[in-house]
């Protein structure tokens, strides 16, 4: 009885979905915030990269917001997991073969990472995508050597320094008397790496703050993994 | 409604297909860590409607690679709305897989009405009553027995 009301339920949405979406006119969106936001962007910006310039330079509040709710489920899993348990020396080390590939990997991953973010406001890419290879780079070697520990100390310390100075950047745009978080030091240089003015700062806090939350994270859990 | 089948109807039915197989497996799963895969599959499936959403034929992605305006791009609003919730995304899984954790540690299985039952179990012992009780009825003996209807009219109007 109960299979199949749930099987009724996620049927009948789906077909309502799918009404709602054979209304729509595909391939032509209404929204006119999208075409002007492209009109605008360059000249307000800087940022060759529009999403960029969407998520930290017209919706950065909301950006804000965002790194907020990562920080409260980062906090609220450390809390729900506890003090970690020493778990050292009953899990088995990885083979040569891994544990050597972490390590190369390491910095390789920590370059690849940093280009991302540095590179946010021209291509693909950004504080959220570079952050999270950063986070794996440090956690590849924790998966290769299971006795291994993380920092906490300085990865919170690097975290609340990134989410810290994102504020701070939003500030000085308001000592300025600009509106908080609007872009500011723009020059005329579109798709240079130095451009955009503080949008690549912006996203370096951004990338900083999602790699140590996420790395911290990964941590406690591969940490609290072994049974009692 | 859509008569014949079009790339557009598959990328929509593709992303009302993941939404609802997800919820169909948060809905029908007893399994608590096969509820948080269901759960990020349909999440898949709401990215997927987002980015679908802000789609403009013959379009580019919104990066500008040179001075010359190129002729469309699509919409970078979903675009960046998807941006942040995949992030978040990934923020709530790794908290249920936390309390999964946690439960598993407690009542060391994953199964939702057997952890269920192990849950009321501990709870009706901690509180030293029967498993099954109401709702609405108080809990245990009442603090003291109601007075008597004459003590009640000694004690208010005596002088």
């Amino acid at each position: 009885m109960g299979s199949l009301t749930g099987l009724l339920f996620a049927g009948g949405l789906g077909f309502m979905l799918l009404a709602v979406a054979s209304g729509l006119d595909f391939g032509a969106p209404p929204m006119l915030i999208g075409t002007e936001i492209q009109a605008h962007a360059p000249q307000q910006t800087g940022a060759a990269n529009i999403v960029t310039s969407v998520v930290l330079g017209y919706r950065a509040i909301d950006t804000l917001g965002e790194l907020s709710i990562l920080f409260a489920s980062a906090v609220s899993a450390g809390l729900v997991l506890g003090r970690r348990h020493t778990t050292a020396g009953t899990q088995t080390k990885g083979g040569f073969i891994l544990q050597s590939g972490g390590s190369l990997l390491f910095p390789l991953m920590m370059t690849i990472g940093f280009y991302i973010i540095f590179h946010g406001h021209l291509t693909p890419g950004g504080g959220f995508q570079g952050g999270v290879i950063l986070a794996a780079a440090f956690f590849l070697p924790l998966l290769a050597r299971p006795g291994a520990r993380l920092h906490h100390k300085s990865l919170s310390l690097i975290e609340g320094f990134a989410g810290a100075s994102f504020i701070l950047i939003g500030l000085f745009a308001m000592l300025e008397g600009k509106a908080f978080l609007q872009p500011m030091l723009i020059q005329d240089t579109l798709g240079q790496l130095v451009s955009a003015g503080t949008l690549p700062l912006l996203y370096l806090a951004v990338g900083l703050k999602v790699g140590a939350e996420l790395a911290s994270l990964l941590s406690r859990l591969i940490q609290t993994e072994a049974p009692q | 409604m859509i008569s014949a089948v079009t790339p557009e109807l598959i990328l929509h039915i593709t992303a009302i297909g993941l939404i609802a197989i997800g919820l169909a497996g948060v809905v029908l799963s007893s399994h608590l860590f096969r509820m948080v895969l269901a759960l990020v599959i349909a999440e898949a499936g709401a990215n997927l409607m987002l980015v679908l959403a802000g789609y403009r034929w013959d379009a580019v992605a919104p990066i500008l690679t040179s001075r010359a305006e190129p002729a469309a791009m699509v919409d970078p609003v979903p675009q960046a709305l998807v941006l942040t919730a995949i992030v978040i995304g990934v923020g709530i899984q790794a908290l249920a897989v936390s309390i999964l954790i946690r439960i598993r540690q407690r009542y060391a299985t994953l199964d939702r009405k057997e952890a269920a039952e192990r849950m009321d179990a501990e709870i009706a012992a901690t509180l030293g009553a029967p498993r099954d009780i109401s709702q609405e009825a108080p809990l245990g003996e009442r603090p003291l027995p109601p007075l008597p209807a004459d003590q009640i009219n000694m004690r208010g109007d005596s002088p």
